[in-house]
């Protein structure tokens, strides 16, 4: 789904952002990319969105890598992603069913199924009932839950949220995680940058930190180390 | 088609103020261009006047047979430079002189004056060359005593003429690409007041093509719109100073069409760059 093979990423006025990071997010797979703020989650992001070329070493996003890449392909990838920010980035003077429209429009799906489709995604989200409010009338979680409304319309087999619960409280936070864990548990690979510590720890996803551009620690390598661990140890019970 | 043309309605309806301000700014900056065409217009026209004056006058000797002249006048009207020429006879030529120089008032006998030819030469045949080489075959007809034209004179019609058509090119060039620097800046402004709505359109899948319709069609349909402003803002301009200063002429009903038409290329030109520039930075 998302390779990242020796990637480093350089830019011209703040330095390293990434340095030699190695990993690999599965089919189906919900990862939280975590650490301090400057760590290199967004920008690991950006590079998964093609919004940005590494400097060194290989992205590959289904399939495709970013040194291939053609700049008039990368709207044809972003329409296999979905993707949430912590600042949902709605346009203020559309309302819920009009921001979730307008992905589809854009994109030149067929005028005829653009409405029940909307109504479906926006009950999938819990707001059913809100499809004619502006943002400005909906509470962050609503906000943010058209946002993720608006990611899906196109069936992501990926969906790259970037603190997503960053602007929430308590209860908003567990209502679109919970609702993230769904569409996870429907098919979609997720990948969730975030601070949130007590998110990770509360639930068993896959953790992949980084600090200051370097892949520190990745739950799914340390366990694959333990069970090859465990195996030798099972095999030569004197070592 | 129809998704473009709403976002162009909701693009105007959400900042009524900064659409306004572009035209203005379309205007004004166009209205600096007609105002220097009017300029060049007017100019060009009163050349064109002068240059038909340019005449070549042949002087015909005395007791040259009427017959050879008339011979003479229907050659020179086959030259293929040659608009008119006609004859004029010692009487009529004292006639006119008498009523254009008074000292001649008193002149009684014609003989005092040559007979010519007066030969007048077609538009874009009037320059000291062609007038030179047409000169020098009608002296060489052997009843032709002498020719005139005032060489200086047209010399110096010519190099005005030059130099107003260098001047009209390379200051309408700087016009025009100032006209399109401001548009384009002014575009901007509108690029960037919708470049939220710009990242999100990309981050969804829509191609660089679908961002920029919209925008192009904006900026086409502003360069109209301050292309027909400044129009009538030139037509305003034309008529005051026929009324307090002088007699100008306006463009006519194609060029002024062309004008609008070449508003709404600026506008669409301006429109690519910002846009274009403003996509590959994002």
């Amino acid at each position: 789904m998302v390779r990242f093979s020796h990637v480093t990423k350089e830019y011209p006025r703040t330095g390293v952002a990434l340095n030699d990071v190695t990993f690999r997010v599965n089919k189906g797979e919900f990862a939280f990319l975590t650490g301090p703020s400057g760590a290199g989650k967004s920008t690991i992001l950006r590079l998964v969105l093609m919004e940005d070329a590494p400097t060194a070493g290989e992205v590959r996003v289904s399939g495709a890598a970013a040194s291939e890449m053609r700049r008039r392909d990368v709207p044809l990838l972003r329409r296999k992603l979905g993707v949430v920010f912590q600042d949902f980035r709605l346009l203020e003077d559309r309302t819920a069913e009009e921001n979730v429209a307008f992905a589809l429009e854009v994109t030149g799906a067929p005028r005829d199924g653009i409405a029940a489709r909307v109504s479906r995604l926006l009950t999938q989200v819990g707001l059913a009932a809100k499809g004619t409010s502006y943002p400005r009338e909906l509470s962050g979680g609503e906000q943010q839950r058209v946002a993720i409304a608006r990611a899906l319309v196109h069936d992501p087999t990926l969906l790259i949220a970037d603190e997503p619960t960053g602007n929430l409280d308590e209860r908003a936070t567990r209502g679109i995680f919970q609702l993230l864990r769904e569409i996870n548990a429907a098919g979609t690979a997720v990948m969730m940058a975030t601070h949130n510590l007590d998110l990770v720890r509360r639930s068993n996803y896959r953790v992949i930190e980084l600090n200051r551009g370097q892949l520190v620690y990745d739950s799914a390598a340390a366990a694959a180390t333990t069970a090859a661990t465990a195996t030798n140890a099972a095999a030569d019970p004197e070592v | 088609m129809r998704l473009t043309l709403r976002e162009v309605v909701l693009g105007v309806r959400r900042s009524p103020l900064l659409s306004a301000l572009s035209i203005v700014t379309i205007a004004f900056s166009l209205f600096a261009v007609g105002l220097f065409g009017l300029v060049a217009l007017n100019v060009s026209r009163a050349l064109r006047g002068l240059e038909e004056h340019v005449e070549i006058r042949a002087f015909v000797a005395d007791a040259t047979p009427i017959e050879a002249v008339t011979t003479a006048l229907g050659d020179i009207n086959a030259f293929p430079e040659v608009l008119q020429v006609e004859y004029v006879p010692p009487e009529l030529a004292l006639k006119r002189a008498r009523k254009e120089l008074t000292e001649f008032s008193d002149v009684f006998d014609a003989s005092v004056l040559p007979g010519s030819m007066e030969i007048r030469l077609r538009p874009g045949f009037r320059d000291p060359v062609t007038v030179g080489a047409v000169a020098s075959r009608v002296l060489a007809y052997p009843f032709v005593d002498d020719v005139r034209y005032g060489e200086e004179w047209v010399q110096k019609l010519y190099d005005i003429r030059n130099l107003a058509a260098a001047a009209g090119v390379i200051l309408g060039i700087a016009f025009a690409a100032v006209a399109i620097i401001i548009i384009a800046t002014t575009i901007r402004m509108s690029v960037l007041a919708r470049a939220r709505e710009i990242s999100i359109m990309r981050l969804v899948g829509a191609t660089d093509g679908f961002v920029r319709r919209p925008f192009l069609i904006d900026g086409f349909l502003k360069g109209v719109a301050g292309g027909a402003l400044a129009l009538a803002m030139t037509w305003s301009a034309s008529n005051l100073i026929s009324a307090r200063l002088i007699n100008t002429v306006f463009f006519d009903r194609d060029i002024a069409l062309l004008g609008i038409l070449g508003g709404g290329l600026i506008g669409l030109l301006g429109s690519a760059m910002s846009v274009g520039r403003h996509l590959r930075r994002v």
